[in-house]
């Protein structure tokens, strides 16, 4: 367990520059495709988690629902650049709901 | 419908009473096991929702820092600031074993020790509102991290949660009913077996009683007759 991961942040250029300068793995992408085949090439390899923009986030629902039973990675939504749509708190409130069976916060 | 194709023997009632206080056993054992889990998962939750919010504020400002400074720089100047990083995370994973749920904590190490020595390029070609965005970018890191830690833990959780929810409710309204169900049966059958036998005893007791009966009053009349017989040859002396 001492290995050590890669963080990688997958979005569009302007949202991940920043995170490149703090030595995070950046990946920046220019559609949902190539993102969905970066986050299926991270998951291969030792990438425990990924930030990735909500603007690409919302179309990607299926990759998402793949990696959430797995311990590694851990695909985590961050807003963009155009903002945060709220997608990240549904992804709570989904898990909420799928652990409860009911919504009730 | 409990399943009646079980052969009503003594030796299969035992079986399933076995089998219904093991069930009951891990009834309840489950249910502990979901409600521990439930109480630690709202808490998460709880943690996440707080924090993605911080998150998500100092994320925009840091945005808004980036996008200020792209307008006051050329990107190939920003590209050319940021390309090569200074500073480097390595991120190093355990777990943490949660209810049975193992979920992830991460440790990360910054290659440079001091806070303020991240920017990986010179002060002279770059925008001040760059070091701000990286300078914040740096402090909402940490918060990310942290994020992703208890987010992906509140994910397994809810996986754990869902199947041990199913699992006693297929105890309690499956299994349980079921088993007791078939008990029942088993144990009904039996006493109407042993009602059988009974009966069935008292029948033959009564065959038994009522042909000793018969027999004597056969002697009976033999005796009787031998007697009558006896006398007249009496009278005839």
């Amino acid at each position: 367990m001492a290995a050590t991961y890669q963080i990688a942040v997958i979005g569009d250029w302007e949202s991940v520059m920043g995170f490149r300068a703090l030595g995070l793995d950046a990946y920046p992408v220019t559609s949902v495709e190539e993102a969905r085949e970066t986050v299926h090439r991270l998951a291969k390899s030792n990438c425990a988690v990924i930030y990735l923009t909500e603007t690409l986030g919302k179309d990607m629902e299926d990759v998402l629902a793949r990696y959430k039973d797995e311990l590694t990675p851990a695909i985590i939504l961050i807003p963009g650049r155009e903002g945060a749509f709220g997608l990240g708190r549904d992804h709570i409130q989904k898990a909420i709901e799928r652990a409860v069976g009911a919504d009730i916060l | 419908m409990a399943n009646i194709t079980v052969t009503p023997t003594r030796m299969e009632l035992t079986r399933l009473k076995g089998k219904l206080k093991t069930a009951r056993r891990g009834h309840k054992l489950l249910k502990d096991k979901r409600d521990g889990l439930m109480k630690q998962f709202l808490e998460t939750v709880r943690e996440v929702r707080s924090l993605r919010t911080e998150v998500e504020e100092e994320l925009m400002t840091v945005h808004k820092s980036f996008t200020v400074a792209s307008a006051l720089m050329s990107s190939e100047a920003l590209e050319q600031a940021l390309v090569y990083p200074k500073q480097s995370v390595e991120l190093t994973m355990s777990s943490r074993n949660i209810m049975s749920v193992n979920v992830p904590v991460y440790h990360f190490q910054t290659k440079t020790k001091s806070d303020s020595d991240i920017y990986p390029y010179g002060f002279a070609a770059t925008s001040g509102e760059l070091d701000t965005a990286v300078d914040a970018l740096g402090h909402v890191f940490q918060k990310m991290l942290k994020l992703a830690e208890i987010e992906k833990s509140a994910q397994l959780m809810a996986e754990e949660i869902e199947k041990t929810r199913r699992r006693v409710n297929a105890l309690e309204y499956v299994v349980i009913p079921d088993t007791e169900e078939t008990i029942r049966y088993i144990t009904m059958k039996l006493d109407e077996n042993d009602r059988a036998t009974t009966t069935r005893l008292m029948k033959v007791k009564d065959m038994l009683l009522k042909e000793a009966i018969e027999d004597r009053r056969e002697e009976d009349a033999r005796a009787v007759k031998a007697f009558g017989a006896s006398e007249e040859a009496h009278q005839e002396v």
